[in-house]
Parts: structure tokens; C-alpha cells; sequence
């Protein structure tokens, strides 16, 4: 029970971070981005393939965030002279794309059968039980940073200046913004930390393959960034812990209802998920912890 | 050349198919203002609808295609009704994120009842015509014809009935019909019975070249986005042409890439077209 509770921790930190990413463009500049799952991907098989190679498992969390932040900013520069709602669309499209590339580059990305055998950090060192303990710890204090430095981006000159052009980008070029580098830095920022959790989750799985990254787990976090509260940094997280919760307590439902079949409860699952999306929207647009707005000074 | 020629052909085919769920994508967004995700569950269940009535009831193509059109019709207008128009007004981008979730729930009511088995219409089989040494199948040349009849009723309606002259005033500018006395709530609601029909039809005539399960609409979106993209989202006609041209482009590719890679061409070619030509090739406004 300890075990299986570790395990719902570390992938709800991984889930944090995700939440933590998309948080930052959605509530930060307004944008969306569908394909949030490839960058997630893109992370994971860089630090897989690197330290597969004999890299360190430092080098490759760094490369994951580094060709991450790359990725992004490939995205947005080639769609920045478009409307966000074109940019959604290429996002998904990119998203498409990476799994393409997973399932069908053998020699680099090892197709379907996925690679296995991952570095785990100080697993021979730990032990099973140990590393999973010390795994979950990692992932929480990298979520703790990324809450800490995100939390400091909203609450700074650099933050308001986003936030404004989320409101209204015309008058906040009109103030004299550079609309457009707003955009791809926060942009490239997010698929960096989407970049690490990828890493992060690769090397705590030790096995990935392109079923891993399923679109639905998009869906998740923008599941769990909308209900925690989209542009505050602690919503998405709070969000994030409470989606993993959820879908961990909808393991149990099988043992209730004996008479469907498991592909019949995945789709009462999604269902749930997708449900829960559009009510949040309706009734609790705002989150569990709403967006913090500091009133403008007094004259 | 004969390679050449196949493949322009058989691009030609594909894009005719996909123009009718481009239509609908496109007309929706022309109206309301948002991509609708969900034109993917409309679809699906258009191809559901069809099946169900072609296995049971022994319905042939055309009568299970109308079936199609008022199942994802109304399914569209009640789905719009209880899930995205609350979000309305909370911009764009809320409604479209609601669509993605809307499109889960609708995609996993269909895999919750049908499961994730392929299906096949119970249609005869008919060898392929041959002519001048290129091939083609009676049943693909049928749902060529199918989709232009389609596409030349949609053009019909919008351009000489008062719904479909409505429906073009809101799409330009939404205040200034409602100045005329045109109800924008009565336009949303045919559009997206339009829109959700057409999607649905699309499915079916999608899944008639090969089978269908709970994922065909998902599998198209990427090809019905980039259609309408390349077009100019807003425009029927842009539509048309992108879904055209993505096809085309779609088999043309395949001459020299893996045929796995087949849905990457239309991101591909939104990332090419978008750079060179923003608003695509019959792009309206681009504020």
C-alpha cells in the first residue's frame, strides 16, 4: 500500500510539472498547446537514447530540456504570424508527428517494442524500495523549484507583461511589449519543463514506448490545470495531484462492476475525465485556487 | 507517369472526401468562431449511425448516408446545446479546449457501445475498373460523386435559400446581421446541425473505403484541419481546394516517403502553407 502510494506521488510530481508547463503559456500569454504530450515524448526519448549511449543521467536530463526548449521554439517561430487557434491546431499536428517519428524510426527511437532497460539513478545503490523513496523525493523537490521559479516569473514586471498580453495583445504592443518574444520565450520555457518531466518519467518507468504517450494525457492536464486554477503556478499543481488521484481511484471500480469488459472501462473512464473537463469549465472556470490579481495602486 | 497519374488520381479521391467534413469543420468556425474538436466524434458517430442501420436494417449507401447526416446532425446540435454553448462567453479558446473534452465523452460513448473492433459495411464487392492502365474502385468512384453532389447542395443552399444567405451575413459580420433582424442563436443552431451533419456524412464516406471503429474521426481530424487551414479557415470554397490539395499532396508523398508517415504530410504542408501564405489560399480577414 506505502509502495503503491510512493508510485502515485511520483507520477502525480511528473504530472505537476506537465500541469506546471502548460499553466505557464495558457495562463501566462493565452496560448494553448495540444501537443503538450510530444514534448513530454521528445524529453523522455532524448535523456533514453542519450544515456542508452553511456551519457550520464545529468547529460541527459539536460539535453531533454534543452531540445525541448528547442522544439517549442521551432513551433512558435513557424506559426508566430498566425492566430493562436491556428498554433493549436499545429500543435496537435506536432504531437502526431513525434509519435510518427517514436513508432517508426527503429534505429533510433527502438518502433513499437520501445526502450527498455532506462538508467534508474542509484537503483543499485537503494534497492528497490530506497529508490523508489528517493525517486519520489527528486521529482517533488524538481516540482518545488519549478513551482518557486514559476511562481516568481507571475509575480514579476516580466510575469504582468505575459498576463497583459493574454488580456489583450494589441494594447499591450501598443505599451510597447515585444508581443511576439513574449510568446516564443514562454512558449519554449513550457516545452522545456514538459522536456524535463519526460526525462524525468523515463528514467523512473525505465521502459518507454510510443503507447505511453497517448494524446489522452493532454487531456489530463489540461483537466488538471483548468480545475486547479488556470494562471497560478500552485492551482496546476494542486490540479495535477488531484487528477492522479482520481484516475488511481477509478482502478478500483472494476472490482465494483465485474460485468464489463476492461476496454469498456476505459471508456467509462475517458468519459469521466472528459465529463469532468467540460463541468469545471462551466461551473469553476476560475479553479480551485483562482488566479491572484493584485489591484493596481492608488493614485 | 502512370505512378504519377495514379497517384493524382487516387488524391483527387481521397481529397473529395475529406472536403465534406472540411465544409462542415469550416462552417462551424465561420459562424461561431472556434475549431471545433468534436467534428472528429461527429464523424465517428455519422459512420456509427450508417452502420448500424446498413447491418440491421439493410439500408443501401444513399439512405444510410441520410441517416447519417440527421444522427450526427442532432447529435452535434444537442452536444452543442449541453456542453459548448454555456462557454461561449468565455472566448474562444475555453470553447475550443471544451470541444476536446466534449470529443473524449462523445468518441468513448461510441467505444463504450459498439467496443474498439473494426466494422465493414455489408456493401457487394466489385472487382476495380481499369482504364489506360490506372485503377479505380466503383465503390470510390460511387462516394466521388456522392461528395460533389453533397458539396454542390451545400453551395446551393448557402448561395439561393434565405437560411443559407443567413447563415453567410453572420459568417461576415456577426453585429451587422443582427442589425438586419437575423437571429444569430437560430443561425448557430443550424450551422452546427450543418456542420455536424456534413462531418457525420464524411465519416461514412470515409469508412466505405475501408472499416471503421471508434477512432476514424480522431485519425481524419489532423487531414480535416489541415484542409480547412490550407484554405483559409472560415471559407467553403478554401475547404474544398485545401482538402483537394491535401490529398493530392498526400499520395504525391507517398511516391517517395514510408506510407506510415501519411499523416504527417498535412502538418507538413499547414507548416509550409502558413509560413509563405498566412491566411491560406481563400483566407478571409486575418484579425
Amino acid at each position: 500500500m506505502l509502495a503503491y502510494f510512493i508510485f502515485a506521488l511520483t507520477i502525480g510530481g511528473i504530472y505537476a510539472l506537465l500541469a506546471l508547463s502548460l499553466n505557464l503559456i495558457w495562463g501566462g500569454v493565452g496560448l494553448v498547446n495540444l501537443g503538450l504530450v510530444g514534448f513530454f515524448a521528445i524529453g523522455a526519448y532524448v535523456s533514453a537514447i542519450l544515456t542508452g549511449a553511456g551519457m550520464p543521467i545529468l547529460v541527459g536530463w539536460g539535453a531533454a530540456i534543452i531540445i525541448g526548449a528547442i522544439a517549442g521554439f521551432v513551433v512558435t517561430l513557424a506559426t508566430t504570424r498566425l492566430r493562436d487557434d491556428y498554433l493549436a491546431i499545429v500543435t496537435l499536428g506536432l504531437a502526431e508527428v513525434i509519435r510518427l517519428v517514436a513508432l517508426n524510426e527503429r534505429w533510433l527511437t527502438n518502433g513499437s517494442d520501445g526502450i527498455s532497460g532506462i538508467q534508474a539513478p542509484l537503483k543499485s545503490v537503494l534497492g528497490n524500495q530506497g529508490f523508489n523513496l528517493f525517486y519520489m523525493g527528486l521529482v517533488s523537490l524538481v516540482v518545488l523549484v519549478v513551482w518557486a521559479l514559476l511562481r516568481r516569473i507571475d509575480m514579476s514586471p516580466y510575469g504582468r507583461a505575459m498576463k497583459a498580453i493574454r488580456e489583450d495583445q494589441e494594447l499591450a504592443a501598443f505599451a510597447g511589449k515585444n508581443v511576439l518574444s513574449f510568446k516564443v520565450q514562454a512558449f519554449a520555457l513550457s516545452a522545456a519543463i514538459a522536456g524535463l518531466a519526460g526525462a524525468l518519467y523515463a528514467h523512473f518507468q525505465s521502459y518507454i514506448s510510443p503507447d505511453h504517450f497517448q494524446p489522452l494525457i493532454t487531456i489530463y492536464i489540461f483537466l488538471a490545470v483548468a480545475s486547479g486554477g488556470v494562471g497560478r503556478p500552485a492551482g496546476g499543481v494542486l490540479g495535477a495531484y488531484l487528477v492522479v488521484f482520481f484516475l488511481e481511484l477509478t482502478r478500483f471500480v472494476p472490482n465494483l462492476l465485474p460485468d464489463f469488459a476492461p476496454a469498456q472501462f476505459a471508456a467509462i473512464r475517458e468519459i469521466m475525465i472528459g465529463t469532468a473537463l467540460l463541468l469545471v469549465l462551466h461551473f469553476k472556470p476560475q479553479g480551485l485556487l483562482p488566479e491572484r490579481i493584485i489591484p493596481a495602486p492608488k493614485p | 507517369m502512370t505512378i504519377l497519374l495514379q497517384a493524382l488520381l487516387n488524391g483527387i479521391m481521397n481529397g473529395t472526401l475529406i472536403a465534406v467534413p472540411a465544409i462542415g469543420f469550416t462552417a462551424i468556425f465561420a459562424v461561431l468562431r472556434f475549431p471545433n474538436f468534436a467534428i472528429a466524434a461527429y464523424a465517428t458517430i455519422g459512420a456509427f449511425a450508417a452502420w448500424w442501420v446498413n447491418v440491421h436494417l439493410g439500408a443501401g449507401v444513399l439512405p444510410a448516408l441520410i441517416v447519417a447526416f440527421a444522427v450526427a446532425g442532432f447529435a452535434g446540435v444537442a452536444a452543442e446545446e449541453t456542453a459548448l454553448k454555456g462557454l461561449r462567453g468565455s472566448g474562444a479558446l475555453t470553447v475550443a479546449i471544451g470541444s476536446i473534452a466534449l470529443n473524449v465523452v462523445l468518441e468513448n460513448i461510441i467505444r463504450l457501445y459498439f467496443g474498439n473492433d473494426l466494422r465493414g459495411y455489408d456493401l457487394p464487392i466489385v472487382p476495380d475498373w481499369r482504364f489506360l492502365g490506372l485503377r479505380v474502385g466503383p465503390q470510390q468512384l460511387q462516394s466521388l460523386m456522392i461528395a460533389v453532389a453533397i458539396m454542390a447542395a451545400m453551395f446551393a443552399f448557402l448561395r439561393f435559400t434565405k437560411f443559407g444567405k443567413a447563415m453567410r451575413a453572420v459568417a461576415d459580420n456577426a453585429d451587422l446581421a443582427r442589425l438586419k433582424g437575423i437571429d444569430p442563436a437560430k443561425v448557430a443552431l443550424l450551422t452546427v446541425f450543418l456542420g455536424a451533419g456534413l462531418a457525420g456524412t464524411g465519416g461514412v464516406l470515409i469508412g466505405l473505403d475501408a472499416s471503421i471503429d471508434p477512432m476514424l474521426g480522431y485519425r481524419v481530424l489532423l487531414t480535416v484541419f489541415a484542409a480547412a487551414v490550407l484554405g483559409g479557415l472560415g471559407s467553403i470554397q478554401g475547404a474544398v481546394a485545401g482538402a483537394l490539395l491535401i490529398g493530392i499532396a498526400e499520395e504525391c508523398a507517398l511516391l517517395v516517403i514510408p506510407p506510415t508517415y501519411r499523416s504527417a504530410v498535412g502538418f507538413i504542408a499547414i507548416l509550409l502553407v502558413l509560413t509563405l501564405r498566412p491566411r491560406g489560399i481563400f483566407g478571409e480577414r486575418a484579425a
